[in-house]
């Protein structure tokens, strides 16, 4: 979590250290989006305090759209990472692991009756069975992955093409409505707070997978198992363990997304929650300068990667760029990554770079 | 070019960055003549087969071939075919799916139109022919592994081959169908075909082949007939050491001399694994250094991995300090007290992209569990103090360790399980690919860690370095322990002749 005490340090400083390092990646491309705005529209950064409609003083701008609506990435960023680095691979089902989450806790919330006065359950229990549904999930994927030795991809495209209708499934595809009250403060405001809550409940998953990473070897053991898993196994590891742990942890970050997600509207569209928002997690592990073959990592820099795809799109937004237009412009960036990070073009910089070092001092010698 | 040699190569040069594979290699093959190419794992075998077959492009040096008047050139495995020379390999490279007939003759006919009864005939002919028990429509799936060795072979054939390379064709064979094959490679050498033999069985050797070609380190040793290179002769010619000037060399270190020094420290009876051994009897004591001898691949590593657990044990009882204990995977081993140094460094051994530190700890770290790691102050300390006392040569604790040299590499592995402070070490070829400094710094730190009291078993491909640091031997053949030899029977000749063996009696398949 270095990256969050980084980003208020000055300027100088954070180039100076961040110079060469992995995090560099995305927060060259946050920059890059920064300088765009402020040239184009210096208006894009106002944050100004409104009232909403329920009558709270609220902050508005961009910035805080940001921040908002980029924490469900964030989030799931956390999960794909590890995932990553374990098992050399992605989980493309996780938006439809949102969607079976959330209906499982709108089950629980509604019962058998969707449109009820009160929810029937308290929301931690909601909670905790949606949990426990997208951990299920992530266990299934995990168990195809390191047991069965399925390429991620393809054992995840499992759930990813069922997992919507299981979601339906649940709710017998009718669409519960939770009764208003303090269920929609995870996806809103909650009152006398002018910070959308999402932001907090990013942070809340920041600080508890920091403490994690501190206080459990999670952190040694994915890596050695990403990046030599014979090695691992002989210095004791248990590679599959580790692997599948990976995808568990994935279902507990897809569990609080599938939280924000149907806390916003209060209720859920099987078809359309948390649409492709598998493609924007990777993404984000891959702007983040993780290896998407795995082995070392950093997630910090995944999360930093999703707020600037979240930045990003937002800025598309502000340009009035049509939603179902924004992936041509997500697959602008998808090349420059690719080619950027591709071994013909790193051999080239490295070379350019020798060459600058050198030159100089030839003309001290000529 | 003489009457009935069919091949002939001259002066063979082969380099890859940073190794010559091939200097100078010369290779005769007559007419009519099973001939076998020997030595160790590395010597320049699988080059120079690759080289004859266009594989690989030769660097220097002349082939001819019977029928031809100049030096011809191979650059591709489609010239080599063209030419007469053809290979089968030790793993079937056929279509499974597809009738032997297909087998036979895929992408060897013309245009679209195929008669199939016209080359179902042809295959059944030579079938019998040559004595295989198979049907052209059979399904090649349906047959044996040695029948399907035999139907790659009658493609070969059939291909108007003068020149057959057999590599390694005998490995996933039993007893019966080795016999099998062997019938087929006389009937073949009736027929006036020249075939290079490759087998690591040196029974197979002498039941089989007429003439020997021994190579060592990429260099040619010598071209034998049979009758004239006794089997002694032979594993000395592929060790590289003249039976006459061995020096017998005694262990010089300090001996463990404490209170427990005799009692054993880990006892195995019939232990046997999933890595194709047989089974075996082992023990080590307090304070002794012993090791496991024998040619590459006659199963050295497999025995001390099944020890520690890293293949599927699937039989035998282990002992630790008189205790029954169970071992079935690494970890159980590491809880036991044991440490193990594997054989290929690069695969299982470094984290390449982790750094030095995080290698160093890495075993002490899965010994304390998930919960309790090593804090980074505390790695720190450790990895400091284990490169300053096996004067690791690096840039900083946080180099990844890919960016270190094979030497120094293999001391970080090393400082890694002395970390963990096991009773018992097993080190696989430590010295292998490293610089001589530092073989003989480990070897030192062997004799060293001995005197101390801690059980070592120690493996090397190069006998003087087993014979200067064990003070007992067990030796392996064909995946087998053979023998067993300590005191005064430590001496080069003993261990080859007992590697070698008599007769063939006491060696299987």
């Amino acid at each position: 979590m270095q990256k969050i005490e980084k980003k208020k340090a000055s300027p100088m400083e954070v180039m100076k250290k961040i110079l060469g390092r992995q995090i560099f990646i995305p927060i060259a491309a946050l920059l890059l989006l920064v300088l765009f705005n402020l040239i184009v529209d210096p208006s894009f950064f106002a944050v100004v305090m409104k009232t909403n409609s329920a009558g709270n003083p609220v902050l508005t701008g961009n910035l805080i759209t940001i921040l908002d609506n980029g924490s469900e990435l964030a989030i799931l960023a956390i999960g794909m990472t590890l995932v990553t680095a374990a098992a050399g691979g992605q989980d493309i089902s996780v938006g439809a692991g949102i969607a079976i989450s959330g209906s499982v806790m709108l089950r629980v919330l509604c019962g058998t009756n969707p449109k009820p006065e009160a929810i029937q359950a308290p929301i931690i229990v909601a909670f905790l069975v949606g949990c426990l549904a997208a951990m299920l999930c992530g266990a299934f994927n995990g168990a195809l992955v390191a047991y069965f030795k399925i390429q991620p991809m393809v054992a995840t495209l499992i759930l990813y093409t069922a997992g919507r209708s299981i979601a339906a499934w649940v709710n017998h595809n009718q669409l519960p409505i939770v009764p208003p009250g303090s269920f929609s403060y995870f996806g809103g405001v909650i009152p006398g707070i002018p910070i959308p809550t999402p932001f907090f409940i990013a942070i809340g998953c920041m600080i508890l997978i920091a403490l994690v990473l501190k206080f459990t070897t999670l952190g040694l053991y994915t890596q050695s198992v990403g990046i030599n898993e014979s090695s691992s196994r002989l210095n004791g590891l248990n590679p599959i363990l580790i692997k599948f742990l990976a995808f568990v942890i994935l279902g507990i970050c897809v569990a609080v997304a599938g939280l924000i997600k149907v806390s916003r509207f209060s209720t859920i569209n099987y078809s359309v929650i948390a649409k492709d928002i598998e493609m924007d997690a990777i993404l984000a592990v891959a702007l983040g300068g993780n290896a998407l073959s795995g082995g070392k990592f950093n997630i910090a820099a995944s999360i930093l990667g999703a707020y600037v795809i979240q930045f990003l799109t937002t800025t598309l937004y502000k340009f009035n760029v049509r939603s179902d237009a924004l992936p041509a412009y997500k697959a602008v960036v998808v090349i420059v990554l690719v080619v950027a990070s591709a071994p013909r073009v790193r051999e080239y910089l490295n070379g350019l770079k020798k060459k600058m070092i050198q030159n100089p001092s030839r003309k001290e010698v000529g | 070019m003489k009457e009935n040699i069919v091949l002939e190569m001259k002066n063979i040069h082969k380099g890859f960055p940073g190794v010559k594979a091939l200097q100078g290699v010369e290779f005769t093959l007559r007419e009519g003549e099973i001939h076998a190419l020997m030595g160790e794992n590395g010597a320049g075998k699988s080059t120079l087969i690759k080289v004859l077959t266009g594989v690989y492009e030769k660097d220097e040096g002349d082939i001819f071939l019977k029928g031809y008047d100049k030096a011809v050139s191979i650059r591709s495995p489609q010239d080599a075919q063209r030419v007469g020379i053809s290979t089968v390999y030790q793993e079937i490279t056929l279509c499974p799916n597809l009738s032997v007939a297909e087998n036979m003759y895929i992408g060897r006919t013309a245009g679209m139109g195929q008669n199939w009864k016209k080359i179902n005939a042809d295959a059944d002919k030579l079938l019998r022919s040559l004595d295989i028990p198979a049907s052209a429509t059979q399904q090649l799936a349906s047959c044996s592994i040695a029948v399907q060795q035999m139907v790659a072979i009658a493609r070969a054939v059939d291909m108007d081959c003068k020149v057959l390379i057999l590599d390694e064709p005998t490995s996933s064979l039993d007893e019966q169908e080795v016999e099998k094959l062997f019938g087929l490679m006389r009937n073949l050498k009736e027929k006036g075909v020249g075939i290079i033999f490759v087998t690591h069985f040196l029974d197979q050797v002498y039941e089989v082949c007429d003439r020997i070609t021994v190579l060592r380190d990429g260099k040619l040793v010598g071209a034998y007939d049979i009758k004239d290179l006794p089997r002694v002769q032979l594993v000395a010619k592929m060790l590289g050491k003249e039976l006459d000037d061995m020096s017998d060399i005694k262990s010089e270190g300090a001996v463990y001399s404490g209170e427990d020094a005799g009692t054993a420290v880990l006892e195995a009876e019939g232990l046997v694994s999933d890595a194709g051994i047989k089974p075996f009897d082992f023990y080590i004591n307090k304070g002794e250094v012993n090791g496991f001898t024998g040619l590459l691949g006659s199963g050295r590593s497999e025995c001390v991995r099944a020890i520690f657990g890293a293949d599927r044990v699937v039989g035998g009882k282990v002992k630790m300090h008189g205790k029954d204990v169970k071992i079935s995977k690494p970890i159980q081993a590491m809880k036991h007290g044991i440490a193990y140094l594997p054989e290929d460094r690069k695969l299982d051994g470094i984290v390449g992209d982790l750094s030095v530190r995080d290698n160093i700890i890495l075993a002490l770290q899965t010994l304390k569990g998930f919960f309790r790691p090593i804090s980074k102050a505390q790695a720190y300390k450790y990895a400091d103090e284990y490169i300053k006392l096996l004067d690791v040569k690096t840039a900083s604790a946080d180099t990844p360790i890919k960016s270190l040299s094979g030497g120094n590499q293999q001391k970080v592995i090393l400082a890694r399980w002395l970390l963990t402070h096991p009773d018992y070490l097993i080190l696989d070829e430590p010295t292998r690919g490293i610089d001589v400094g530092t073989k003989v710094d480990i070897q030192k730190l062997v004799l060293k860690l001995a005197g101390e009291g801690m059980s070592i078993t120690f493996i090397s491909s190069e006998t003087d370095e087993m014979l200067r640091t064990c003070s007992r031997l067990v030796v392996m053949r064909d995946r087998k322990v053979v023998g067993e030899l300590s005191g005064e029977q430590l001496t080069q000749n003993m261990i080859m002749n007992t590697i070698a063996g008599g007769n063939r009696d006491n060696a299987e398949n």
